[in-house]
């Protein structure tokens, strides 16, 4: 579909430009027009789903008319209007709505004379007002949106210019596609463009992408093959290719097409090659690249889909009682058409009174009472309200600012409060019925530590580390001081834009006490966060609690056993211990290699690290380097004493020993004189420096022989390499490495380089990486081994996966196989008990292949690549093949710290009935995990994995499900099951749901259960399930922006959804729905009172209001207060709000606005309505009075009650009401004393002359108005007194404790929850009795397994029943057994 | 997503991180405003805090109900019914319209004096003259004194704009359909023969307030003034000669502008004349028989309208109207009672509403 469409659109510009194009080129050129007629009848059919690019340049100039000529160029403009267009083109959009469109209609019919009720140009005033002030509004916001893209417009740029021969400055604007545009570092790129040339000599390029998705992390991209050989810059003159490639979209991740060279020769280009517009050029000194995208077909226009636009549940249910008030308002105008024929046919020939027509012709009452109909839709028209949306909108955008400028949820690290991008849907917070939380980085903090690992078999818990992570916390309190001087002086240093200015510099280091440096420098990277950088995210990978890692003593201890030794020929008798040996290093060479991390320096914000002197050749360097250890581990030896020496006289001794996690180590042990120099003579014990800089290692090398006591042997831990990573994940992996001083030192296309403690530098030749994608939930990489000159496949991943690619071992087969067996098997313990801890798992394996493997595998792969169609699909088939029989080394276990507040959070949301789901993408045992961490699950819930039919559905109960069942449970047979069975349970957990599953559980539960669905997540992945969602709320934190962009609200924190739901979502529901009744009450109130009228004057139409009255009674005098109310009602204040959740239940059953309210409210304004015309009526009947005059009291009664009523219906009036409603009414009666005394003729054929003043000096008038406001207002105050004294509801009662001093409120919170919890603990006691045995707040392993032959039940059926298995606490292998074999068929 | 989205942020506040604006952060101003914290008075209703309310309106409202009634009732008031649809009337005769001028008399009998100003009213029955075209069937520019507009009426004024090719002054139907009955009173004494009442006008108007809308034409001559344009069609007389009193005559006629204030209901009376209170001694009007004599022009009997002619004194609240003070009385009555209800409810329910114990 869309394809067809980019072809139609192609086809039509080709045929608009080739129009133009033939008549300028037909007086001389008709013979080559002939001559390419042939080719481009082939060429439409190609250039249809591609598009061909050539050189903007003279030589093929013709060429380029034919192929780019019609691409549009650089200039981009988001304003919806012109200057000359706005009037119109607003006019048309506002038109678009129904409600000014009915307003519309009513104007015009207003020019029919035989309907004409008002002055012709009166009724037009409302819409005019309204349309005005909606017009104001998009024009100014359309104004904003014309000066960035001027600014945008305007920016400058380098492009080739082929007069000057030379890259010369022009506008953005004027960029088209096929210019060369040459761009320096840190220079914005300015359309999508395929990059040729770069100054690197690996021919990559970075970008930072943080204008695209936010993620700031940097990416590499590769100039085109064939082009990074080249060592001069790509001369665009002689420039002769084509380029090919898919027409415009806006797909991010996907760039397909090819480089057609002059001899035909085809280079297959992909995302890497491509520059996208927004981006940044960092850490590379300029690149060259040609346009082939500019404009709005830039990937990044296109993914600019603008605001988007949700109607609220209560905008809907205000709608369909606006339908309502269209039923209404047609039965009043039919009674008044019906009412005036049967008049008429009395008084016919009554040509007194019944004014004949113009023409002295007497109409017949059919046709008379046919045309009243209409009249009577002119004079009623105010029962629609028309300022109803403009009131809504502005209440909207009312609420939207109190929302923002709500203190609490200001988070201080990131300098972040609340962001609405949505405003129209503020409301629906507080009706949210079930909330889907994604887990990492929404409930947990997403700051990764590496925990634990598991290498060979055996697992190293790092205790110690496990401790460090404990006294951080306390530590960085203490630090905050000390740190607060020096982040000044630093702060200043740092450029704006160097985000990663962590570490220190080495000059400053020096100056500085010399004991205090590593510590203030990590706490530098920490406060960072907080002062210099706008989103943590950035800061984040590098905290000190990510980047420090204590190493294990036992496996340390293995380290020591590595030598360079192991690789050479190999020695069979140690053949054991060096297998295990060999695991470890490789083990830690996949953690180190096995990513795409980028390596940067920070004291020269990305510029990459080089090292050409240890580039070429590892072996002789590592001897160097040895011995460059072996002088350093001399000195290292009476570092010790030096330190703890020094100890007592630092501030915080016990943060710096935190922040040193190598002596924290050391220093138990250092009264063992023996293990120090054991350790020290290794040379591991001394390469702590090697993860240095080369710089680096001088300067600290100079210190060391020079004997400076500033140069501490510690200080080189705070190592000067940043790691950009993609994922946390990949960036604590890295640190975790490089504890074990196996360091990733730098990292280019061609190569990584690795600087293995024992073994010194080693160079990785890397032969290729297949990225991570959600599919695969892996990534490898391919090298060639420096040592063993083999090619080497590391692969990383989530378990399952890679525990199914494994290779296959037969039991009885040889010695290695067999012992690949046991280190599988103890592996996988080892995993699920991460998992139980709640660790995030990872599986590390690797494949040794020979190099014809290699190069038949890559011949393949090649094919796949270079292919447009299918390219995905080839690209997966390809990494298949390579990604098996993979060997296992080992398991990696990362913790992700919940955030704070999160439990609490969650038990008030739960407590608000709120059901929450959690989708993760963790496998099962770590999302139940987090769950109980979070108090998403109770621990003596009933947890029932799968399905089954509760039979005791009193208790809370919680729901397991994993991907793959999920995936039986969305199919379309079972989603009516599954949701019956998820709506007994408090919550459910998915776990493995990747992201489209995410998205289709909110769709399921959201389209199915007809209930409002809230979304939060915070990555990338969670976008889709975001924008599935009634309310998607995105997490800015540590994934980029993509979720926060996708997002109709964005915090920075999970625990403020608390309050934005609870008493934000409270109030703003309640307000609206209080203020859109309350805005149908009063116009019907107010019209009915001409409809009464109607009865008393045949039905003929008159008004016994002035119109200028009667149309400022709606615009004016009475619409000010309920905006006021709107965005200023405040029915329980907000601190009883978060201590009595339950007090949210309301809004979930729409309690403010049921059908039922509204019709009651109609019911009370056609009371006082009547009320408000006849006591009046029955005072002055028969009495001289005029019709203007009867009309004024009515009109000031009216306002009374309308304003009045307002004041019942408030629980909170300040100083804002009432000066609104004093308003209100002063402007009324000076507006009617001003008309009356000013307006003398000005409005025939209504008088207002004097009416008011004669009217305020006549006691019967003030006595009339009394007496309505009185009997008009009474039914409606003595149900809300009954309602408050008799039948309190919950939000009544909970209003009583506003008034109560704290103590008071404290015993009476008790009272309350004791009252709730009663009954909670009966049925629980009743649970406890039948079910005695200990309950076990985790299902053991044993449950597992049910679960697993539960889910392996249900596949193998085959007929997507759901299996039923009960994981009860009082649980038992035979119950297991017993639930498994229940499998339905 | 795009980039100038971003271009926009940094448009709008520019990101926090700026270099040195360590002042310039997002945090929200603490106010009271800001945070939903101002001062208020939060009513909450309950049969205990609104018990007062309803006491004092019912002590209120009950007394002045019955001001209002005593003071309503303390009005005289007579209204006679001329229309003559019945036969036995003595103006059965006018109905006829061959009949012209037709005089018709009828007797009546106050039981009780008159005391202080009188006034006389002439009340319609079913005569809509709230009715939308004949509202607006008018040219207040006319009526202003604007010669122009005299001259050339406003089209609302159709189809009473023209006749015969003359504009029509006043125009539009509701001058056209006027109220021209002449009413005369007489007190039929112990004597043979009635006295005649004076029958006053002009004082009653507000003096000149009504005036200022209604103008005549300027100029000593009216007749001079009006030249070229025609009476309505249903008049007899030219508005230049309404009445024998030159100063009551053209658009300032007080029978004029009576008629068009139009009535907002379609049972309504105009002021006709006022009896003038002649000394503290003698009623106005003494209990006695009077004669109402009426020349017959107005014809209401096609419509089923009625005619009648009202006397009736007046006090602070206008005419006689028993409707108001017995609304008071019963409303206060009401809200007396529900006060006692809610006291009732208050003693009962009082430990619910309780905040002590709000529990479910």
């Amino acid at each position: 579909m869309a394809e067809a469409l980019q072809w139609a659109r192609y086809h039509w510009r080709r045929l608009i430009g080739g129009a133009t194009r033939d008549e300028d080129s037909r007086p001389y050129n008709y013979s080559s027009l002939l001559g390419c007629g042939r080719k481009s009848s082939q060429t439409p059919k190609l250039a249809g789903r591609h598009r061909i690019v050539v050189p903007y340049l003279q030589p093929f100039k013709d060429e380029y008319e034919k192929f780019s000529g019609a691409y549009v160029n650089n200039r981009i403009r988001t304003t919806k209007y012109t200057l000359l267009n706005f009037v119109p083109r607003n006019l048309f959009e506002q038109f678009h709505r129904a409600a000014n469109l009915y307003f519309l209609f009513l104007v015009v019919l207003n020019w029919v004379p035989l309907v004409e009720a008002f002055q012709k140009e009166i009724t037009m005033l409302p819409l005019v007002v309204v349309l005005t002030v909606i017009a104001i509004k998009d024009g100014l916001e359309d104004y904003r949106k014309y000066k960035i893209d001027k600014q945008i417009n305007n920016l400058i740029t380098k492009v080739y210019s082929r007069k000057e021969k030379k890259y010369i400055d022009r506008c953005w604007k004027d960029v088209t596609v096929g210019d060369f545009i040459r761009l320096s570092c840190n220079e914005v790129i300015p359309a999508d463009m395929v990059l040729l040339f770069s100054t690197d000599p690996d021919g990559i390029c970075h970008i930072e992408t943080s204008g695209l998705d936010g993620e700031s992390n940097l990416k590499q991209r590769q100039v085109v093959r064939g082009y990074a050989e080249q060592d001069s810059e790509v001369d665009p003159e002689k420039f002769s290719t084509r380029i090919e490639c898919e027409n415009p979209n806006n797909d991010l991740s996907r760039f397909r097409g090819f480089l057609e060279h002059s001899n035909k020769e085809r280079v297959g280009l992909s995302k890497e090659n491509l520059l996208l517009r927004g981006c940044t050029i960092r850490n590379t000194e300029a690149v060259v690249g040609i346009v082939v995208y500019a404009g709005h077909e830039t990937k990044a226009m296109l993914n600019n889909s603008g605001p988007r636009y949700k109607r609220s549940k209560l905008e809907r249910r205000a709608n369909t009682d606006v339908l309502w008030c269209v039923m209404l308002l047609v039965i009043m105008c039919l009674t008044g058409s019906v009412g005036h024929g049967i008049w008429l046919s009395r008084y016919e020939k009554m040509h007194f009174f019944n004014n004949p027509e113009p023409d002295r012709r007497i109409i017949s009452p059919l046709l008379a009472g046919f045309y009243m109909f209409w009249t009577m839709i002119i004079l009623l028209q105010v029962l629609i309200p028309i300022s109803l949306y403009v009131s809504i909108e502005i209440v909207k955008l009312g609420q939207i600012y109190f929302i923002q400028s709500d203190v609490d949820f200001y988070n201080e690290k990131t300098d972040s409060t609340v962001q609405c991008r949505a405003l129209n849907i503020a409301e629906d917070l507080g009706q949210i019925q079930y909330l889907f939380s994604d887990k990492t980085g929404t409930l947990t903090e997403n700051k990764m530590v590496f925990r634990r690992c598991s290498v060979a078999g055996f697992d190293y818990c790092h205790e110690e580390n496990a401790k460090r992570l404990e006294s951080y916390q306390e530590a960085v309190s203490e630090d905050e001081d000390f740190t607060d001087t020096l982040s000044g002086s630093l702060s200043n240093m740092a450029k704006p834009r160097a985000p990663s200015c962590r570490i220190v510099r080495n000059g400053l280091l020096g100056n500085k006490p010399s004991n205090r440096l590593a510590g203030s420098s990590f706490t530098l990277g920490s406060r960072e966060g907080a002062s210099e950088v706008p989103h943590s995210r950035q800061a984040a990978f590098s905290s000190p609690i990510e980047t420090d890692v204590v190493p294990d003593t036992r496996l340390s201890d293995k380290f020591s056993q590595i030598t360079p030794r192991l690789f050479m020929p190999l020695d069979e008798t140690i053949q054991n211990p060096l297998l295990e040996t060999l695991y470890i290093i490789d083990f830690f060479i996949a953690l180190a290699i096995c990513n795409t991390v980028v390596v940067s320096a920070p004291n020269q914000p990305r510029q990459k690290i080089r090292h050409p002197s240890l580039g070429g050749l590892p072996i002789k360097s590592l001897e160097e380097i040895k011995s460059l250890f072996q002088r350093l581990s001399v000195r290292r030896s009476s570092s010790p004493s030096l330190n703890s020496g020094k100890e007592p006289s630092s501030g915080v001794p016990n943060a710096f020993v935190s922040r040193l996690p190598l002596f924290s180590r050391m220093k138990p042990a250092s009264p063992v004189e023996e293990e120090i120099s054991q350790v020290c003579e290794s040379p591991q014990c001394s390469s702590s420096s090697a993860c240095c800089t080369e710089t680096e290692k001088q300067h600290s090398d100079a210190g060391l022989l020079n004997g400076k006591a500033e140069s501490l042997p510690g200080q080189p831990m705070a190592c000067n390499l940043c790691y950009e990573a993609e994922s946390p994940d990949e960036a604590a992996l890295v640190y975790a490495a490089r504890a074990y001083q196996c360091t990733l030192q730098s990292r280019t296309p061609e190569q990584v380089m690795v600087d293995f403690g024992a073994l010194g530098p080693l160079t990785f030749q890397l032969l290729h990486i297949l990225p991570f994608d959600s599919v695969r939930k892996r990534m490898s990489v391919v090298v060639r081994h420096p040592l063993s000159n083999q090619v080497v496949v590391y692969t990383k991943g989530a378990d399952s996966v890679i525990m199914e690619l494994l290779s296959v071992a037969s039991p009885d087969g040889a010695s290695p196989e067999k012992q690949q067996m046991i280190i599988r098997e103890k592996t996988q313990k080892h995993l699920d008990d991460y998992a139980k801890q709640g660790l995030r798992t990872l599986c590390i394996a690797k494949k040794v292949m020979s190099d014809t493997e290699y190069a038949e595998w890559l011949r393949n792969h090649f094919l796949a690549e270079t292919s447009i169609d299918n390219r995905e699909e080839l690209l997966l088939e390809s990494a298949m093949r390579l990604e098996n029989k993979l060997t296992l080394l080992g398991a990696t276990g990362i913790e992700d710290r919940l955030q704070e507040g999160v439990p609490e959070s969650i038990e008030a949301l739960h407590k608000a009935g709120i059901k929450i789901w959690m989708l993760t993408g963790d496998k099962q045992e770590t999302a139940v995990n987090i769950a109980y961490a979070c108090k998403l699950l109770e621990p003596d819930d009933k947890l029932f994995i799968l399905n089954t039919q509760s039979k005791d559905s009193g208790l809370r109960a919680g729901l397991i499900i994993t991907g793959k069942t999920l995936e039986f449970a969305l199919h379309e047979s079972l989603q009516k099951q599954f949701l019956e069975l998820t709506s007994w349970c408090q919550a459910v957990v998915c776990c493995r749901a990747t992201p489209l599953q995410k998205s289709e559980v909110v769709k399921l539960v959201r389209s199915h259960l007809q209930v409002m669905t809230l979304a939060i997540g915070d990555g990338a992945n969670d976008v889709s399930m975001i924008q599935v969602a009634d309310i998607g709320i995105g997490v800015s934190g540590q994934e980029g922006m993509q979720a926060v962009m996708a997002s109709d609200f964005a915090v920075s924190q999970f625990k403020h959804l608390s309050k934005l739901l609870l008493v934000h979502g409270h109030w703003c529901y309640t307000r609206l729905s209080n203020m859109i009744l309350y805005f149908f009450y009063k116009n019907v109130a107010y019209v009915n009172l001409l409809f009464w009228y109607q009865f008393f004057c045949g039905f003929s139409g008159t008004s016994m209001t002035d119109y200028w009255v009667l149309i400022f009674f709606n615009l004016l005098f009475t619409s000010a207060p309920p905006v006021i109310y709107g965005v200023l009602e405040k029915d329980v204040s907000a601190e009883t709000l978060m201590q009595l959740p339950e007090l949210y239940k309301s809004g979930q059953k729409s309690e403010a606005y049921l059908p039922h309210t509204f019709w009651i409210t109609l019911l009370d304004a056609f009371y006082q309505s009547l009320v408000c015309f006849f006591v009046p009526y029955f005072t002055y009947q028969g009495s001289d009075i005029d019709i203007f005059a009867f009309g004024n009291p009515l009109n000031t009664a009216a306002l009374f009650i309308i304003l009045l009523h307002l004041v019942i219906e408030s629980k909170s009036l300040t100083w804002i009401h009432m000066l609104v409603i004093t308003g209100s009414i002063l402007s009324y009666f000076l507006f009617a004393i001003v008309f009356g005394a000013m307006c003398v003729t000005c409005n025939p054929p209504s008088n207002p002359y004097w009416i008011m003043q004669e009217h305020m000096l006549d006691p019967v008038f003030y006595l009339v108005c009394i007496l309505t406001t009185c009997i008009a207002l009474l039914p409606r105050f003595v149900y809300r007194v009954l309602q408050g004294s008799l039948f309190p509801s919950p939000i009544l009662r909970a209003k009583h404790f506003d008034r109560l001093t704290p103590e008071e409120r404290t015993e009476a919170l008790k009272k309350w929850r004791g009252a709730g919890k009663m009954n909670q603990e009966t049925s629980n006691y009743a649970n406890q009795s039948a079910d005695k045995s200990g309950r076990k707040p985790m299902p053991g392993p044993s449950a597992v397994f049910a679960m697993k032959s539960a889910t392996s039940c249900a596949i193998e059926q085959g007929n997507l029943s759901l299996c039923e298995t009960a994981l009860d606490h009082g649980y038992s292998e035979t119950q297991a057994f017993e639930m498994a074999g229940r499998c339905k068929d | 997503m795009a980039m100038n989205y971003n271009a926009k942020d940094e448009v709008d506040g520019g990101p926090p991180c700026a270099p040195g604006g360590t002042a310039k952060t997002r945090r929200p101003d603490n106010t009271a405003f800001k945070q939903q914290r101002l001062p208020a008075w939060q009513p909450i209703l309950t049969a205990g805090t609104v018990l007062p309310i309803f006491f004092i309106i019912g002590l209120i409202f009950i007394p002045i109900g019955i001001g209002i009634f005593v003071t309503s009732n303390n009005i005289r008031e007579i209204e006679i019914d001329y229309t003559g649809t019945e036969p036995s009337s003595p103006c059965n005769k006018c109905l006829s319209p061959d009949v012209t001028p037709c005089i018709c008399t009828i007797n009546f009998t106050l039981e009780k004096s008159f005391e202080g100003n009188v006034f006389m009213y002439y009340g319609l029955s079913n005569f809509y003259q709230n009715h939308r075209r004949y509202v607006k069937s008018r040219d207040d520019s006319q009526l202003n004194g604007d010669s122009s507009a005299l001259l050339n009426p406003s089209k609302e004024c159709e189809p009473y704009r023209r006749n015969e090719d003359k504009p029509i002054a006043p125009c539009g139907a509701i001058a056209n359909s006027m109220f021209n009955d002449t009413l005369e009173l007489f007190l039929i004494g112990n004597d043979s023969y009635p006295v005649p009442i004076t029958l006053k006008r002009k004082v009653l108007l507000g003096g000149q307030i009504k005036c200022e809308i209604q103008k005549s034409p300027g100029g000593d001559n009216l007749e001079e003034r009006f030249k070229g344009t025609t009476k309505p069609v249903n008049w007899l007389n030219p508005v230049y000669v309404l009445d024998s009193d030159p100063d009551n005559n053209g658009f300032i006629n007080e029978d004029f502008i009576v008629w068009m204030r139009t009535a907002a209901l379609p049972t309504f009376r105009k002021l006709y004349r006022l009896i003038e209170r002649k000394s503290d001694l003698h009623p106005t009007l003494p209990a006695g028989r009077y004669s109402l004599n009426i020349t017959y022009n107005y014809p209401v009997h096609y419509f089923d309208g009625r005619k009648r002619m009202i006397l009736s004194t007046i006090s602070w609240m206008g005419g006689k109207n028993p409707f108001l003070g017995i609304a008071y009385i019963a409303v206060g009555s009401i809200s007396f009672l529900l006060g006692v209800v809610l006291l009732v409810i208050n003693h009962k329910y009082r430990n619910s509403s309780n905040t002590a114990d709000i529990t479910i």
